[in-house]
């Protein structure tokens, strides 16, 4: 299993990396959504997958989930998010004052 | 008692009130104040003379940072004492000379703080026996004099001048620093002293050549040397005064006390005989080679103090044959080079600074320092023209002055050095040659300079103002150190027994007190050196006639393309030149350029770590197994990934995207993870929305027309990136873990009364981190906010807007 999630997060960073390589602002938003993506499927896969049943205490049960990964990705998916809602409000701010939203036209004295 | 400690820090005490009275008093003339502090100086020094003299040393250490070893420590000796005598002599001297030079409407002020300053950080240098300190003084020099030079800033010429003086000084004190910092790293000890007791058993140790060679740098670069003379010249722009004290009795003498302070550690070096004595003996003969062909008389002068500092450097150089061979009757010709240097080293800043103050008289009297203007003025300024012949007959080795008997001191030394074994007979009979020669030509521009200026005819026409003497207060200073001229060649024993004996024993603690004083004879019978003499005269004269006739060698010999002037000047401009092209062909501007820079140096710096540890291995054995849903989920993110690269409109992106999102939270269900599951669903809900709502006022989803050289490096940085990290993380997974410390968390009902032990984490273990994953929250909310409302405005009119 864990092999399957690995390679899944590995063609995610792929695909992110592929993304933020591009000129749309819009494209590379999304690179950053999918760098996310691949890093919280990794963060859990470390956490070995599979041993047990939730993290929720329950009666005469011992063999739980690693919830410390859980907690983690938790944490991270909120921050991603404010993150992602930022930049594309930035997005949107850049493209309204620049008239583009092409990379390789947002440089020069002009615009900075 | 910290007597000596408190005699440096008083010209930087004074500095700072300098400003303060030049504008509570105006009437008085400021220099006046300024001259009592080298004049008390001096005469507190001179009261030293006589303990220094009977072999007393004084130290004094402040603490100023104990636990690295650096303190303020000032030792008093004979060596230290002539260099700070020569400071504070001087020093009052020029102020005197500089009151009546510079007229009232220049920037007093700040002249004489710079010049207190480098009076202080000077006294500072010759006085230090603490390293480090020592460097600090070296350092305050260099910018004081950077200052000093560049005291007519409005002028493009003094602000080269300035920086090239400093970038050279600076570069060789860095050298130097470093050298430091070796010997402490050998020695243990930042005391001259202390390294100088201990230094005989680390001959041998791997730093110990390297630190020399450091240490002259430094020496060399102050002192202009061969080949960093360069900076001398050009610091002419300065005003006379400054010239006369910082270029040529002080400052450029820092060197040569650094190589002396350091002959008894490194001395017994053959390199470091080498290496002094031949630089010198180069310095002295292109120094004056080139003061011939100057037109500028401050820049003939300038030559001429390059040329006689390579005639005291090697002659310190030649001395320490005495410590490498040991102390015998043989070797007592050896210390008396060093005798022989301390001694012309007096003499030079004697007539020197008086030459130097008599260009400043014409200049500010006529208008001009251009020799080809100039002539026919002994006449009209007898008192200045009788100082001058006085310094350049010194300066060329006449008697009665005493430039003559250091001259012939020069010459018994270089004579000795034929003794030497070292090398070849016919290598070592060279030395005398070329200082013979270089002698000639020192003859040859002291007659340019007198004969040039002052006789021949008057040119009026050619002058600002008409020749007249100068007023008595400029002419006091050259007046006394012409006196001095002549009083140390008839009592030169005096100033021999008193003041450079005890330099001596600075020289060669090792030796034996006995026998390194000299006794200074005006005619010391008619030997070689006298024969010598003669035979400069004859020469020089000769050489001096023809001059017309030869001159031109200098154009095919030495064209100003081939200077080292030249070479730094374009070493700096195509260095600039450099830098510039290398900055601009990588910083193109373009945020894609500079993720493909990242991501490189993150697959060679990863992937090399990988391929050279070999951590890359793992194996597939305890992978627990696979359902065919999960099969199913897994090939269905992959396409919808890849697909998005391939989208043709955003809205297929965006969906393509909330598809991966709400695999993940599937993923999340089966992982047994239902908060997960539950925030990842609602939070790809709201990103989906915000993409969408983004989507509306972005403009149009461009197919994606970047060239295919780029796109193919895209692909190729991108997956090899995916692959390392794939490979990473399987390495990771399958090595040889810890326990975790998860277990500690099912205590969560015993510790923080919680069911659920993921919000157990959240909001009692580490609760820290959600609190600030809340600030992030309140951050992004808050920015998002302004960046919709707040617009830069100017007035009424908004800023940005076109």
């Amino acid at each position: 299993m864990e092999i399957l999630i690995i390679i899944l997060s590995g063609v995610l960073f792929t695909t992110a990396i592929y993304n933020l390589l591009q000129k749309q602002l819009l494209r590379i938003i999304i690179g950053t959504v999918l760098l996310s993506h691949g890093a919280h499927l990794m963060i859990l896969t470390m956490g070995k997958l599979k041993t047990g049943l939730p993290p929720v205490l329950t009666e005469g049960v011992t063999d739980y989930t690693d919830p410390l990964p859980q907690a983690l990705i938790l944490t991270s998916i909120v921050i991603s998010f404010g993150i992602t809602g930022l930049l594309l409000v930035l997005a949107y701010r850049t493209t309204q004052e620049n008239n583009t939203d092409n990379m390789e036209q947002l440089r020069g004295k002009s615009n900075e | 008692m910290y007597t000596v400690n408190l005699a440096i820090m008083i010209p930087f005490l004074a500095a700072i009130i300098v400003p303060i009275i030049y504008k509570r008093i105006q009437k008085i003339h400021i220099g006046w104040f300024v001259f009592l502090v080298p004049t008390a100086l001096f005469l507190f020094l001179v009261s030293f003379i006589p303990h220094i003299a009977n072999g007393e040393t004084y130290l004094y250490t402040l603490e100023w940072i104990p636990s690295y070893n650096i303190n303020f420590t000032t030792y008093l000796d004979g060596l230290s004492l002539i260099f700070a005598l020569l400071i504070t002599g001087i020093g009052a001297l020029v102020t005197i000379y500089s009151i009546y030079y510079l007229s009232s409407e220049e920037n007093l002020s700040h002249f004489y703080t710079y010049l207190l300053l480098f009076m202080g950080a000077m006294l500072g240098v010759v006085f230090s026996d603490n390293i480090m300190v020592l460097y600090v003084f070296w350092e305050l020099t260099s910018i004081s004099s950077f200052l000093l030079i560049a005291f007519w800033y409005h002028r493009k010429s003094s602000r080269d001048g300035a920086q090239k003086s400093l970038l050279i000084t600076v570069s060789g004190g860095f050298g130097m620093l470093v050298g430091f910092i070796m010997l402490y790293v050998m020695t243990g000890s930042m005391s001259v002293r202390e390294i100088i007791t201990t230094i005989s058993s680390f001959h041998d140790h791997a730093l110990f050549i390297p630190a020399m060679l450091l240490i002259l740098l430094g020496a060399f670069t102050k002192s202009a040397q061969y080949p960093f003379h360069i900076w001398l010249p050009t610091a002419m722009e300065a005003p006379t005064p400054v010239s006369a004290y910082l270029h040529s009795a002080t400052m450029v003498k820092a060197g040569i006390y650094l190589v002396a302070r350091f002959t008894p550690v490194f001395g017994g070096e053959l390199t470091w005989f080498w290496v002094v004595t031949i630089v010198g003996i180069v310095t002295l003969f292109w120094g004056s080679f080139n003061a011939i062909r100057q037109t500028d008389l401050k820049a003939l002068l300038a030559y001429s103090t390059i040329s006689q500092l390579g005639m005291i450097m090697s002659m310190i150089g030649i001395s320490s044959v005495a410590l490498r061979q040991g102390y015998s009757v043989n070797t007592v010709i050896y210390t008396q080079a060093a005798f022989a240097a301390i001694f012309h080293l007096i003499n030079h800043s004697t007539f020197k600074g008086a030459l130097f103050m008599v260009v400043g008289i014409i200049d500010h009297e006529l208008g001009t320092r251009d020799i080809r203007r100039l002539g026919g003025l002994a006449t009209l300024m007898p008192i200045t023209f009788t100082i001058a012949i006085i310094g350049s007959f010194s300066m060329a080795g006449l008697p009665p002055f005493n430039g003559f008997l250091s001259k012939e001191m020069f010459f018994t030394a270089v004579l000795s050095v034929r003794e030497l074994q070292f090398t070849s007979e016919v290598w070592m009979s060279l030395i005398p040659v070329i200082a013979w020669v270089a002698s000639t030509l020192t003859f040859v521009y002291c007659m340019i300079f007198v004969i040039k200026t002052f006789l021949g005819e008057y040119k009026e026409e050619k002058l600002e103002h008409p020749g007249h003497e100068a007023p008595f207060g400029m002419l006091f200073s050259p007046v006394v150190l012409g006196f001095l001229v002549i009083v140390i060649f008839f009592f030169p024993n005096v100033l021999g027994d008193y003041v450079i004996k005890p330099a001596m024993y600075s020289i060669f603690p090792q030796l034996g007190a006995e026998d390194l004083g000299q006794h200074i004879s005006a005619w010391h019978g008619f030997n070689t050196e006298l024969k010598m003499t003669i035979g400069v005269i004859v020469l020089g004269t000769l050489l001096f006639i023809s001059l017309r006739h030869w001159k031109g060698i200098y154009n095919w010999i030495l064209p100003e393309k081939l200077s080292f002037n030249s070479l730094y000047g374009n070493s700096l401009e195509k260095v600039e030149d450099l830098s510039k092209f290398v900055t601009n062909s990588y910083m193109t501007g373009h945020l894609r350029d500079y993720m493909v820079y990242i991501y490189i140096f993150f697959i060679i710096a990863v992937g090399g770590t990988l391929l050279n540890t070999k951590a890359f291995l793992f194996d597939l054995e305890q992978y627990s197994s696979i359902s065919e849903f999960e099969w199913l989920i897994t090939i269905g993110m992959i396409i919808a990934a890849i697909a998005m690269l391939l989208a043709k409109s955003r809205l297929t992106a965006i969906l393509l995207n909330s598809v991966l999102g709400y695999g993940i939270a599937i993923f999340f269900v089966i992982f047994r993870a239902p908060d997960l599951a539950l925030t990842q669903t609602v939070i790809e809900t709201v990103t989906t929305v915000l993409f969408l709502a983004a989507y509306y006022f972005l403009p149009e989803w461009k197919k994606e027309d970047s060239k295919r050289r780029s796109k193919v490096v895209n692909a190729i940085i991108s997956v090899t990136v995916g692959v390392l990290f794939t490979t990473i993380a399987l390495a990771v997974q399958s090595g040889k873990l810890f326990e975790s410390v998860s277990s500690f968390y099912e205590n969560a009902y015993e510790l923080a009364g919680a069911n659920n032990i993921v919000n157990a984490i959240l909001g009692d273990f580490r609760a820290f981190d959600t609190m600030l994953e809340v600030v992030v929250l309140l951050i992004a909310g808050l920015g998002v906010y302004t960046f919709i409302k707040l617009k830069a405005r100017k007035g009424d009119n908004p800023l940005e807007d076109k």
